[in-house]
């Protein structure tokens, strides 16, 4: 296939009258990559730790998830009951993450828990995030060993735990968070950001949830 | 897809008659644009990052070898891999061949105008292996053997009766013989056939929004997660996408994120962004062993240097169609090919010809605002208007045009001529009435007045009479 590709590239070259970039060009773009340039500032989002949580639920309700900000010993309790409120069982699956193991789980006698990725079978899932993002009221999954992808896509309901220092004003940030864990040329397999549950408006462009990934999502928000 | 665009006007003549596709389009201009403007003007910097958006692809594509190879740099380092693709026939071949060393019987597909491009699925039926479409409008289209009329919207001619007669048509015999009625009703069916789908599924297909030079990351954009069940459960995952999708970092898609989803639906977020970076790593619970990243040219690079070269920047938001009144008027279909609206009156020229195509771009009243509302300012008028010129120049428009046009420019270069002939018609026309202001019917002009009115002509001469007037 190297044919293939030297005839897309050199194609390119040729459209653009040059050859293969060097000297000061190459180098400026070497840099660029090296240390990118941030876009403009989106002033919604510049904002003190407190008012950027505030923030970050307030757009996660428009986007239609719910939201509880709860104290971290009340994490279990708060997740039952939503379980209750919303007529679900008291069933779910729930990401192998030493955060999500430091709750209360053992209070909830009721609460049946497996550990593990998302089977198509699951309705509800239990999982931490990689951040939030204030700006959009997005949710950052990354993942790993501690958070399988298919607990974000399979079960009807998800139910996310995070953490308040977690939450941050824009895109950028969590760009630089994953590059100080993951290393600069690293990136976790998956990204998943997710704003809101799955949701589709290709019948008459009506707005409807749940078209392949959850129907509810449910955002716990703890402080610390 | 085979191409209809040389028969563009039978085509509008079937569009302007089908009253379900004249409903929806009527929905669809007030709803997307509305929502796009409320978007915007929630967010103070929209035009800055118009702006930078912009920038950002002018040095992609200024620098398109260079991503390219570090993309591909990066993709081989995490143990994925990467097929150039310089030809619609060499994608088809390279997919082809890569599902059937999975022995697949199923493909999970996520929408990718791409893929549409090149015909992907005719070639993988032919191959013995079906292609699921899994965006919902992509999947109701699918069963309809139609090809999608909005590049974000895929099934946005159909009315919801029509999908509920599909169903039913197709998903009886899977034991759902009830036909439906509410919209929720038929999502959450086509939900759980397709679950099961993408469980069975060997293989995932999806597109790429952008791809990422910095991680070698493919980024996928969707509201409904279907993107996402199809790079994460088969075993291979498979991205077809095209050249000047490489964008350099994750700051930059940022970015473009902004204006993407705002400039499509008028969210503030799709609700699924997703960067995949190679396969399923040591110790992951999930995702895709095998990973491949398949980069087209398909004539793309043959435009970079030319006047034409600013529609590479292109982010398939749809916002070009939803704010044009000839889509308006006649949806995505009557366009022929894959891309409709003023972004497919400049594209499909460039990809299938402009001797099939040379319609699109003169189906434009060049009214700008497609432009206007373009998150990475093309000058989709500009370049519609090049190809009206090189229409011209190849003797390629229709010989009652080219006279028309040569008279015209006779009497607009003499305008003492150009005066007393506009006084004239002026006058005439006046005599069949000019009362109500327009004209339902002329003679002569029924070309016209078949689908619209005519303007009729004001009282106090044309323009120039009354300019004169004022004046002095």
């Amino acid at each position: 296939m190297s044919e293939a590709r030297s005839q897309i590239l050199n194609g390119i070259r040729r459209s653009l009258r040059r050859g293969e970039i060097s000297g000061d060009q190459r180098q400026a773009v070497e840099a660029r990559l090296a240390r990118p340039p941030l876009g403009p500032i989106i002033a919604r989002a510049q904002l003190a730790q407190p008012e950027k949580v505030a923030l970050f639920c307030q757009w996660a309700e428009t986007n239609n998830a719910t939201v509880a900000r709860v104290a971290a010993a009340d994490v279990a309790t708060e997740v039952v009951s939503f379980l209750a409120r919303n007529n679900l069982p008291a069933r779910a699956a729930i990401a192998p993450s030493p955060q999500l193991a430091d709750y209360d789980w053992d209070s909830q006698k009721m609460l049946s828990l497996r550990r593990g990725r998302g089977e198509g079978s699951d309705q509800v899932s239990i999982t931490g995030a990689f951040a939030g993002i204030a700006e959009t009221g997005t949710l950052v999954m990354a993942s790993g060993p501690d958070h399988p992808v298919t607990l974000n896509l399979l079960p009807d309901t998800h139910i996310v735990v995070i953490r308040e220092s977690d939450i941050v004003g824009g895109y950028e940030e969590v760009w630089t968070r994953l590059r100080t864990l993951y290393g600069k040329d690293r990136m976790p397999r998956t990204v998943n950001t997710l704003t809101g549950p799955s949701r589709t408006g290709d019948i008459e462009q009506a707005m409807e949830l749940g078209a392949h990934g959850p129907r509810r999502m449910h955002i716990v928000v703890v402080p610390g | 897809m085979e191409s209809t665009a040389h028969s563009f006007k039978e085509n509008v003549d079937h569009a302007l008659a089908d009253t379900n596709l004249q409903d929806s389009l009527a929905m669809l201009k007030v709803g997307f644009s509305e929502r796009r403007r409320q978007a915007a003007e929630r967010l103070p910097e929209f035009e800055a990052l118009r702006d930078r958006a912009r920038d950002i692809k002018n040095h992609a594509l200024a620098n398109l070898d260079f991503y390219l190879e570090e993309f591909e740099r990066k993709v081989l380092a995490l143990g994925g891999h990467v097929h150039w693709a310089p030809t619609a026939a060499d994608a088809r071949h390279i997919i082809g061949e890569l599902c059937q060393s999975m022995g697949a019987r199923t493909v999970a597909k996520s929408k990718s105008m791409v893929a549409e491009e090149i015909a992907l699925n005719e070639h993988l039926e032919e191959l013995g292996i079906s292609p699921i479409e899994t965006d919902l409008g992509e999947y109701i289209i699918q069963l309809r053997h139609e090809p999608p009329s909005h590049i974000i919207a895929p099934a946005v001619h159909l009315t919801k009766d029509q999908v509920a007669d599909t169903f039913l048509e197709h998903h009886a015999k899977l034991g759902f013989t009830k036909r439906l009625t509410e919209r929720n009703d038929l999502v959450a069916e086509a939900r759980h056939v397709l679950r099961q789908k993408f469980l069975d599924a060997d293989v995932g297909l999806t597109g790429a929004n952008f791809l990422v030079a910095e991680t070698g990351s493919s980024m996928l954009v969707t509201n409904e997660g279907n993107a996402d069940l199809s790079n994460t459960l088969p075993k291979m995952h498979i991205v077809l996408a095209s050249i000047e999708k490489v964008i350099p970092t994750l700051e930059d898609a940022a970015v473009l994120l902004r204006v993407l989803a705002r400039s499509a639906t008028g969210q503030e977020s799709s609700a699924y962004t997703t960067l995949n970076t190679g396969p399923k790593r040591a110790g992951d619970l999930d995702g895709p062993e095998h990973y491949h990243v398949v980069i087209l040219d398909n004539g793309r690079s043959a435009v970079l240097g030319t006047e034409m070269q600013e529609i590479l920047r292109c982010i398939r938001c749809g916002a070009c169609m939803n704010h044009c009144p000839v889509y308006g008027a006649i949806g995505g279909h009557a366009y022929g090919w894959v891309y409709p609206g003023p972004l497919g009156a400049v594209l499909t020229p460039q990809l299938i010809g402009v001797e099939e195509a040379g319609n699109l771009p003169n189906a434009s009243t060049f009214c700008g605002r497609c432009e206007s509302v373009c998150p990475v300012r093309i000058p989709l008028p500009k370049l519609m208007r090049h190809w009206r010129e090189r229409e011209f120049e190849r003797h390629l428009t229709p010989t009652a045009v080219r006279r028309g046009l040569a008279l015209w420019s006779f009497v607009a270069r003499r305008p003492a001529l150009y005066r007393r002939l506009t006084g004239l018609a002026n006058r005439v026309l006046a005599l069949f009435g000019r009362a109500e202001g327009r004209y339902r019917a002329l003679p002569l002009a029924g070309g016209w007045t078949r689908f619209r009115d005519l303007p009729a002509p004001q009282a106090g001469g044309t323009f120039h009479a009354q300019w004169r007037k004022r004046r002095s």
